[in-house]
């Protein structure tokens, strides 16, 4: 079965969340892939959608460049936003 | 009444341990969590209706009795759901075959008059939905594949057709459960069974023999070689050890 194309899995454990990655798995095409996400990933409730996207579809960074990619932002902490003062009356955010 | 569950339930876990046997050994990893996925499905499915069977028939027999310690002759499973699991077509296309019927029989026994088998039948048909989509897409990809998978699906047709006639015979237990609103008439389920073996056939390029005589017996307890070896390999273990539990 070498020649079976390989698929990624993105699930959505509940309404309102986003797909999240979850494995990756064969298939001829993409309906049985999401079939086999079904049965492969889906066995114990995990979820109530599936996405199935070719593996060749993805773009990935290059492990080589991570440096350069994300290294810049580690000196930048006036990015993240803690440097604000939240009112007592808004409570958890 | 039991004895019109048992039917059903027989063929349940005869087809349930039958897709069991492809647990590891199925030709690819998806595959094999799949069908012990539908084999899970069915015998959950027996579980419930053997229980309830034995709670009507009043006999203190439980769903063990039934499954471990009743021999070939009292399975009333249709012939369709013991048939070998042969290649990877066969298997799909029998399971094709039962969903297909299975999918209309608990729809309408949704509606039983029995609030037990009501509620096992709005969980079982879902299941069997998707049992028809999962085996229908493969015999599709199957029957128009390659010269080789369409052999096989060719062939697989030829060997399994003439045991499909029987899922719509009646039996005089059936009957009784027909009458009494329990269970849904077996032959009502003719008409979407046609549709659905027509839609996946047309879109695979398989052709429905004209079977002359259909196979039949499995209802009055008369089966093929294959059920004793089946029971054999499955019923040895409670045999072996009577009241185990596990």
């Amino acid at each position: 079965m070498t020649e079976t194309p390989l698929w990624e899995v993105f699930i959505r454990p509940r309404n309102g969340l986003a797909h999240k990655h979850v494995g990756s798995l064969h298939a001829a095409d993409a309906a049985l892939a999401l079939q086999a996400a079904r049965d492969v990933y889906t066995r114990r409730g995990e979820g109530n959608s599936i996405w199935v996207v070719p593996s060749a579809a993805i773009t990935a960074s290059d492990p080589d460049h991570a440096d350069e990619m994300f290294d810049p932002t580690g000196d930048k902490v006036y990015r993240h936003p803690t440097f604000y003062e939240i009112p007592e009356d808004v409570g958890h955010m | 009444m039991h004895a019109a569950l048992l039917e059903i339930a027989d063929d349940c876990l005869v087809l349930g341990h039958r897709l069991s046997e492809w647990c590891g050994h199925a030709p690819m990893l998806e595959e094999d969590l799949a069908l012990p996925n539908m084999a899970l499905d069915l015998i959950g499915t027996a579980r419930g209706l053997y229980e309830h069977a034995g709670a009507l028939e009043g006999k203190g027999r439980g769903e063990n009795e039934l499954a471990y310690f009743r021999g070939e002759r009292e399975f009333v499973n249709c012939l369709l759901v013991e048939r070998p699991n042969g290649d990877f077509a066969q298997t799909m296309l029998r399971q094709l075959y039962f969903a297909a019927f299975m999918e209309p029989y608990w729809r309408a026994a949704t509606a039983s008059a029995d609030p037990v088998v009501a509620g096992i039948a709005g969980k079982a048909v879902k299941e069997v939905a998707y049992h028809i989509r999962h085996a229908g897409e493969w015999v599709i990809r199957l029957g128009d594949g390659t010269g080789e998978s369409a052999r096989r699906m060719r062939a697989a047709v030829a060997a399994l057709h003439r045991y499909t006639g029987e899922l719509f015979e009646s039996s005089p237990a059936a009957g009784a459960a027909e009458a009494a609103g329990v269970l849904p008439k077996r032959a009502e389920c003719r008409g979407e069974w046609d549709r659905v073996i027509g839609m996946v056939f047309a879109e695979a390029g398989l052709e429905a023999p004209a079977v002359s005589h259909m196979q039949t017996g499995g209802r009055q307890g008369i089966h093929g070689e294959a059920l004793g070896h089946l029971l054999a390999e499955m019923q040895s273990l409670a045999r072996a050890h009577p009241g185990a539990e596990w």
